[in-house]
């Protein structure tokens, strides 16, 4: 019995403990934690087409970034807010995944 | 004589009981920027319209000394009224008296107010502030929440419900809402979950905030439990009263008809899309070109941008839109734009309101995260909603119709009764890049440059197929028309509609996708 046991894993549901065996799709879960709102992500896959902002330059919230040429279409990438460019970490003609950390602001 | 005496004693009793959980508990209602139950009500329905039933209900607790405690009206309210001199029936709980905790009683006059609407063939409007199970009760507040949730799939499609959570809800109390039509929230006042986030934390050790959690505006954006978000109470009402005027009162009705009128003489249709057709514009400027005194009325407007819906007129009469959004995501089909539309087109068809759908979709989003969601059978769900649908259903593509969202956006062959294409529209298997390295891929590896054949066989694929008039000489598409015609084809079409039958084989019922 003490062996069977090993492959369990314990839950906790409802205050109570319970042993029981994981799914995969669990396993693969990822912790939840605050966006940083300094990254600027992408949000679709895409190739980028256009930088137009340099590194230590100030840009004004609504003032656009990049273009993103994704799904046949170009995507206005715009600065959320007043902030200055710290870092570029994509070059034009890039194809970048979704989720990809575009730039940093600060 | 003694008339008098029972009359003042009821109106005593009256009195007592609508205090609910009395002066303090109102202050501290007040204080979080709460309205109290009745005002709520009251703030809903006509001006004295509301008649309560069930006042003097009380709870049936004897365990745990609450033998002892007098909840007046068990934590609910319950009644009818009207909506521009239209009954409808409604509930709202009462966050003052024992935190509108639902125990068996309180279950009891919601059931009981729920099967009246049902009968009447009335909306029903519910309003959540409660802190869930009343513990004290048991097993019996957990039946309670039952005997809802049976109610609301019963009535669902039936008669309209709508559910405005102005407090917590929290447990099972959330899947009243979910069951119901449309779910409004109102800025740090909502709260919705399963599980809080002290529990969150103490199991997985994930640090969040309730508002981060389940707030208003979590729920408008990332989940799509929501349908409306409001700033304040008052927002909030204001969109009930505005919605309830774009739907029947039950599934045998039409919505009313309004007195028609024009789109308001905004910027040139034409000019609203750019000519290259990789730039983003806002589709909606498109609706409210074709909808009567330019007015949209939309739906879930944060969750999954990249399709827009909601409510119009076109000559008085209701019309469900949807339509694709370039400027969000390039107006993308994927799990969540499916979801959404294909909610709203089954509410469309249960409702006897007409869908028009306009199209600008340049495929499904692309990525193992799409795919691991299941976009399958997500996807899945728009084809079953719209091939399902019984209602007059109008396609009008704009510009991108690619591949299987071609075919998902209402195409003639889910069904459309009508499909008009402008002639800026592409309606491919594939876009033209895709397309031109598989077709012409011998002619491009073997070119002595290949970058320059290729580019010159893009352009032969744009215009042997970027455009309408190959569907159009299938039949596929009834009429490519100048955009400038696009609200009198609309009117005309729905018209032609307005009688449809369209039988579906006998079955219990089909099995969807879920």
């Amino acid at each position: 019995m003490e062996e069977n046991n090993s492959k369990y894993q314990v839950f906790v549901v409802n205050s109570g403990m319970y042993l029981s065996l994981s799914t995969k799709k669990y396993d693969l879960r990822k912790k939840w934690h605050k966006s940083d709102p300094k990254e600027i992500r992408s949000i679709i896959p895409g190739s980028v087409i256009e930088i137009l902002v340099t590194v230590g330059q100030k840009v004004k919230a609504g003032e656009v970034l990049l273009i993103l040429d994704s799904m046949k279409m170009y995507t206005k990438i715009e600065m959320p807010y007043d902030g200055i460019i710290k870092s570029i970490h994509i070059s034009q003609g890039d194809r970048i995944p979704k989720n990809t950390v575009m730039l940093l602001i600060e | 004589m003694s008339f008098k005496r029972n009359i003042l004693d009821l109106r005593k009793r009256k009195k007592e009981a609508q205090q609910g959980g009395g002066e303090k508990a109102i202050e501290k209602q007040v204080a979080m920027g709460k309205k109290t139950a009745r005002e709520r009500i009251k703030a809903i329905l006509d001006e004295n319209s509301f008649h309560e039933y069930d006042l003097f209900v009380e709870h049936t607790g004897r365990d745990f000394d609450m033998e002892k405690k007098v909840l007046h009206g068990d934590g609910v309210i319950i009644g009818t009224g009207t909506m521009y001199n239209h009954p409808v029936a409604i509930y709202a709980q009462d966050f003052t008296v024992a935190g509108g905790s639902l125990g068996l009683m309180h279950a009891r006059k919601i059931t009981k107010i729920m099967d009246h609407a049902l009968k009447m063939r009335v909306p029903l409007i519910g309003i959540n502030d409660s802190g869930g199970a009343r513990i004290q009760e048991g097993v019996n507040s957990l039946a309670g929440y039952g005997e809802i949730f049976y109610r609301n799939t019963n009535a669902s499609g039936v008669i309209p419900q709508i559910s405005v959570i102005l407090g917590p809800c929290a447990g099972g109390a959330v899947y009243s809402p979910a069951l119901t039509d449309f779910v409004f929230v109102v800025e740090n006042i909502s709260k919705m979950f399963i599980t809080g986030p002290g529990v969150i934390k103490t199991v997985l050790g994930e640090e969040i905030s309730m508002e981060e959690l389940g707030g208003a505006m979590v729920h408008s954006e990332i989940t799509g439990n929501a349908h409306f978000f409001a700033k304040s109470e008052d927002e909030c009402f204001e969109q009930i009263k505005k919605l309830i005027t774009f739907i029947p009162w039950n599934n045998a009705q039409k919505a009313l008809k309004f007195p028609p009128q024009e789109p308001l003489p905004q910027r040139n249709i034409e000019d609203i899309v750019p000519i290259d057709p990789h730039h983003p514009y806002d589709i909606r400027d498109i609706i409210k070109a074709v909808t009567d005194g330019s007015d949209f009325f939309e739906i879930m407007e944060y969750f999954a941008r990249n399709i827009v819906i909601g409510f119009g007129r076109i000559q008085g009469n209701t019309i469900g839109f949807v339509a694709n959004q370039p400027m969000y995501l390039a107006g993308v089909l994927d799990c969540d734009s499916s979801d959404k539309a294909a909610r709203f087109i089954r509410y469309c068809d249960a409702f006897n309101i007409p869908l028009v759908t306009l199209e600008d979709m340049p495929g499904y989003l692309p990525g193992v995260d799409q795919e691991h969601a299941g976009v399958i059978r997500h996807g899945a769900k728009l084809l079953y909603a719209y091939s399902e649908a019984t209602v007059p259903k109008v396609t009008v593509i704009i510009r991108k119709a690619y591949g299987g969202g071609y075919i998902a956006m209402n195409s003639r062959h889910l069904g459309a009764d009508f499909v008009f294409a402008w002639p800026t529209a592409e309606i491919a298997v594939m876009g033209p890049e895709g397309a031109a390295n598989i077709v012409f891929k011998k002619e491009i590896d073997e070119a002595e440059n290949p970058a320059e054949m290729r580019k010159q066989k893009i352009q032969e694929y744009k215009d042997k197929f970027a455009n309408p008039f190959v569907a159009a000489s299938k039949g596929y598409i009834d009429e490519v028309i100048e955009p400038s015609e696009t609200r009198a084809r609309l009117i005309h079409s729905l018209e032609v509609s307005s009688s449809k039958v369209d039988p579906r084989p006998e079955r219990k019922h089909g099995i969807p996708p879920f």
